[in-house]
């Protein structure tokens, strides 16, 4: 039978799509709602066309065919309208008529979204729910030879260092000779990672920076954020808050004109500047600003025209070895600030961490490395880069750790851990469990603006379009109609929800350890794993 | 949980003494294991005041490969006391050959090492015997060190001072740490017993350190040889009173600043709060969590107790002008020093260093929110 459309390679029809939205007439007030909300566009208005057999009483008349029509919606198949599974069309439905439901299979979509010879590219996560984090658990239960502690009234010290932190003989010297000993801060071991503006929205950053105040001033949190790379607001650079932000500066430099032009009307200091050499979800390739998200505003805090994609390059191109690009940096950057700010680098995680580690761990002022795994999160980038490039942070943080261990330096170069941290929920087991790998803290994206602000995205491939500015929620987008959907005051309540509930988890889990008076860092005789090869890669113990 | 008892007086007393101590907090330990130190020794020993002495267990075969070894490295024999357990032991108590306190002349050419020289070398020797012992299981060695005289067994405390007729002239102090031990794990091995000692630093404890093996794994990282063993979780806490004292010159009111600083709030405008803050950042590996009470002793024979922040260890000090004893219960302070005033007996809290220096006149408290002495924060 002939089709009653052109057929090409890449007609799809819904069943080859990732998301098939279920629509249910009966309740449909046709109100259009779901159509309205759809970031892709993925819905249209749709005539159906019913055949109703009417067969008459007795039989002298023959059945007739009556033809209805009734409205109702209609999905697009075409790759750029595909339904991404936001659920959009779910939330603003009155009456519960639709929802996009996920695919029984794997799509065919995937084999035909490269239209222009461009592949894929999207924001999110690496689309791999499992991972190491989740599965490891805390084994040593102080029970009566070391009483566990109670959680909810207990004092505990749960700070952690950010910054060189120099050997007690060498620190001792330094003090007894007033010489200068590099700055270190005393910061909460959950940092808000490194998420610009420009991939994240003003009312996100709004609310994330007032929800940080809040817990820095208000609850007593020492909790810091990084800014990613794109600036910083030229109001925040010149206020009080400034000393919870860690700038980051990255190969785009972007925005660090208004920063250096900033500087001496700073009132106060950054908590730390973060130099980002890679980042987790896409290692090797640079940050990534699409051109949707390039309005006045973005354009002007990063000093470039509006509407132009905005790729930083891979590698920081002024410098060509890693005494360059490491070293020289670190001393120029802390210099800026006349050496009263730690300076640290962020790598993604890679199986030649080490190399950099060893590196850092020779150069005097160098405030401690951050690592990115293969988990971590990114408004934009290529799919075959987060779904398939980089390093579990599990194996690599503990590497690290034990190599800092072997050469006695684990107090003296902290390691921050990030990448899928909480990428199924649990953030403070999966917190606990790199602290105690040997991460000095840990650095979450997703988490925070799941919780902060009510992020889709998942690691089935939901949602993910933080790259083109049509973010429903709000969360990533540049354009006023959607990022007025979030209020930053309520951003800001939810982060603090976030670190208070954070926090108790966390003390939920140290508190049976037997641990209150330091953070736990490097606590390996606490974990176990019920599989004995990750045990051994890990050094922890295989229970079962 | 352990029971600990340490006494300094000046008047020397017997080992006998720290282990009825110990007998009546018995409800407190299981008799599994019992260690002593003894310094500020009387009798022979007084007179051998610079001379190292060793304390160990031996078989025959290692007496002899200790005496080759020894002889090897230029050291003689100057006064010994040979203990030969009686046959058959009590039950819970091995069978040993030889229990060996033997002092030591120096080889001809320490005379010109430097004190820390020699204090190095000293501890050298101590571990090359253990090492040595530990390969064929026939010496175990607890300390090597002028003035310093350790013996550990398994069993009841009072059983084995006894047994082993330890009441007697030569082993007379009037400094003893006895620790009576409750065992947590099956198979005891006598380096997992306290006190543990290194190089003139003492230290005994209860409880379990949770903080161990962060702790463990930065003193392994220092690059100094007799940050070893770890046998128990314990022995961290001598190590690190020996790398405050040796290796960053701080005075002891600084220990309890290393194990357990003051937090943001407590240290509020304490006098020296720059260099405390600075210190809790550069010796934060070596915050212990507790729930530890440490008992300890210095070169300079004084004795000290400290507790974890928590607190949850019992401890208690108490005494006379020129007697005082440390406790893990009142009972034991009772059972040796019934006579003092006990109105004046002190419970150490999660701030405090109690202190007995060597002249054994009072009862020193150092509370962590007081200023330290002014030469160290200069």
């Amino acid at each position: 039978m002939q089709a009653d459309t052109i057929i090409t390679p890449s007609t799809l029809c819904v069943k080859d799509l990732p998301w098939q939205i279920a629509w249910d007439k009966d309740k449909c007030t046709l109100c259009g709602r779901c159509a309205a909300a759809c970031p892709m566009l993925a819905l249209e208005l749709a005539v159906y066309r019913k055949r109703v057999i009417q067969p008459p009483m007795g039989l002298e008349k023959a059945p007739e065919n009556n033809f209805e029509s009734f409205y109702g919606v209609r999905q697009k198949t075409n790759p750029d309208n595909a339904c991404v599974g936001c659920g959009m069309c779910n939330l603003v439905c009155p009456n519960d008529a639709i929802i996009p439901m996920h695919s029984d299979e794997a799509d065919k979509l995937r084999f035909h979204n490269n239209k222009g010879g461009i592949p894929r590219r999207r924001g999110g996560r690496r689309n791999d729910p499992e991972g190491v984090l989740d599965r490891i658990k805390f084994t040593r239960i102080s029970m009566l030879t070391d009483p566990a502690l109670d959680a909810g009234r207990h004092d505990f010290q749960l700070s952690t260092l950010l910054g060189r932190v120099l050997p007690p003989e060498e620190n001792l010297k330094l003090q007894r000779e007033q010489g200068w000993i590099p700055p270190v801060r005393e910061i909460y071991p959950l940092i808000i990672g490194g998420m610009s503006f420009g991939a994240l929205s003003p009312t996100m950053w709004e609310g994330l920076q007032m929800g940080v105040t809040y817990l820095n001033e208000e609850v007593g949190m020492p909790v810091v954020i990084s800014t990613g790379e794109g600036g910083c607001p030229p109001r925040l650079l010149r206020s009080r808050f400034l000393k919870y932000v860690i700038l980051q500066i990255a190969s785009g430099y972007f925005g660090w004109d208004e920063i250096i032009h900033a500087l001496p009307e700073m009132k106060v200091d950054p908590c730390a500047v973060e130099i980002k050499y890679g980042q987790g979800a896409k290692p090797g390739d640079g940050g990534l600003l699409m051109w949707h998200k390039v309005n006045k505003l973005i354009a002007a805090i990063r000093g470039v025209p509006q509407g132009v994609s905005l790729p930083s390059p891979p590698t920081h191109q002024t410098k060509y070895s890693i005494e360059e690009a490491v070293a020289k940096m670190i001393q120029s950057m802390s210099m800026a600030w006349g050496f009263r700010v730690p300076v640290y680098p962020k790598i993604s995680a890679t199986s030649t961490s080490g190399a950099v580690l060893n590196n850092l761990a020779r150069n005097s002022i160098a405030a401690g490395l951050a690592i990115d795994g293969e988990d971590g999160g990114t408004g934009a980038a290529y799919n075959v880069s987060m779904d398939h490039m980089g390093h579990p942070i599990a194996s690599n943080i503990r590497d690290c750790y034990l190599n800092l261990v072997k050469i006695g330096k684990q107090n003296e170069l902290p390691l921050f851990a990030g990448g899928g941290v909480g990428k199924r929920g649990n953030l403070a087991a999966n917190a606990a469990a790199l602290i105690m790998l040997g991460a000095s803290g840990v650095q979450t994206g997703k988490y925070v603006m799941q919780a902060a602000a009510g992020c889709l995205g998942s690691e089935t491939d939901r949602c993910n379009i933080c790259n083109i500015g049509r973010c429903p929620k709000g969360i990533t987008s540049q354009d006023p109609r959607l990022y007025r959907r979030l209020d930053p005051e309520q951003v800001a309540q939810r982060l603090v929800d976030m670190y208070l509930a954070f926090d108790t988890e966390l003390k939920k889990i140290v508190a049976p350890l037997g641990r209150s008076t330091s953070l736990p860092i490097g606590m390996s005789d606490a974990l176990g794993i019920n599989d004995y090869n990750i045990a051994q890669r890990l050094s922890i113990d295989y229970v079962v | 949980m352990c029971r600990l008892f340490a006494m300094t007086s000046d008047e020397p007393f017997s080992p006998l003494v720290a282990a009825k101590a110990l007998d009546v907090m018995r409800e407190g330990h299981d008799g599994s294991g019992v260690g002593l130190f003894l310094s500020d020794l009387s009798g022979p020993f007084e007179d051998l005041k610079d001379a190292p002495v060793l304390s160990g267990i031996f078989t025959s075969k290692g007496l002899k490969k200790l005496d080759v070894h020894m002889m090897e490295l230029g050291f003689t024999t100057k006064y010994k006391v040979t203990i030969k357990a009686p046959k058959p032991s009590p039950p819970g108590v091995p069978q040993r050959d030889v229990y060996l306190i033997r002092a030591y002349e120096y080889p001809d050419e320490w005379h010109a090492y430097s004190a820390e020289r020699r204090a190095f070398e000293l501890m050298k020797v101590r571990l090359d015997l253990r090492r040595m012992g530990e390969a064929d299981g026939d010496m175990i060695v607890f300390s090597f060190w002028p003035d310093a005289i350790m013996i550990k067994e398994i069993g009841d405390p009072l059983t084995v001072v006894q047994h082993l007729g330890l009441d007697r002239k030569e082993l007379m102090a009037r400094v003893i740490m006895a620790q009576g031990r409750q065992n947590t794990n099956y198979a005891i091995n006598l380096y997992a017993c306290h006190p543990f000692f290194i190089q003139g630093i003492c230290t005994m404890t209860n409880g379990e350190n949770t903080a161990f093996v962060p702790i463990k794994e930065y003193l392994s990282s220092r690059g100094f040889p007799g940050y070893m063993g770890y046998n128990s979780d314990s022995e961290v806490f001598a190590h690190i009173l020996h790398y405050s004292t040796y290796q960053l010159g701080l005075p002891l009111e600084a220990y309890k600043h290393v194990i357990t600083p003051l937090s943001d709030d407590e240290m509020g405008d304490h006098p020296n709060k720059a260099f405390l803050k600075q210190l809790r950042q550069t010796c934060r590996r070596l915050i212990i969590d507790g729930p530890n009470c440490v008992i300890g002793c210095l070169p300079n024979k004084s004795l000290f107790m400290v507790q974890d922040r928590k607190k949850l260890r019992p401890g208690i000090v108490g005494g006379r002008p020129g007697c005082y004893a440390f406790s893990s219960e009142e009972c034991g302070l009772d059972a040796v020093i019934p006579d003092r005033d006990k109105s004046l007996d002190f419970q150490p809290m999660h701030l405090d260093t109690a202190i007995v220096s060597s002249d054994r006149q009072e009862v020193h408290i150092c509370r962590q929110t007081q200023s330290l002495p002014q030469a160290l924060c200069a």
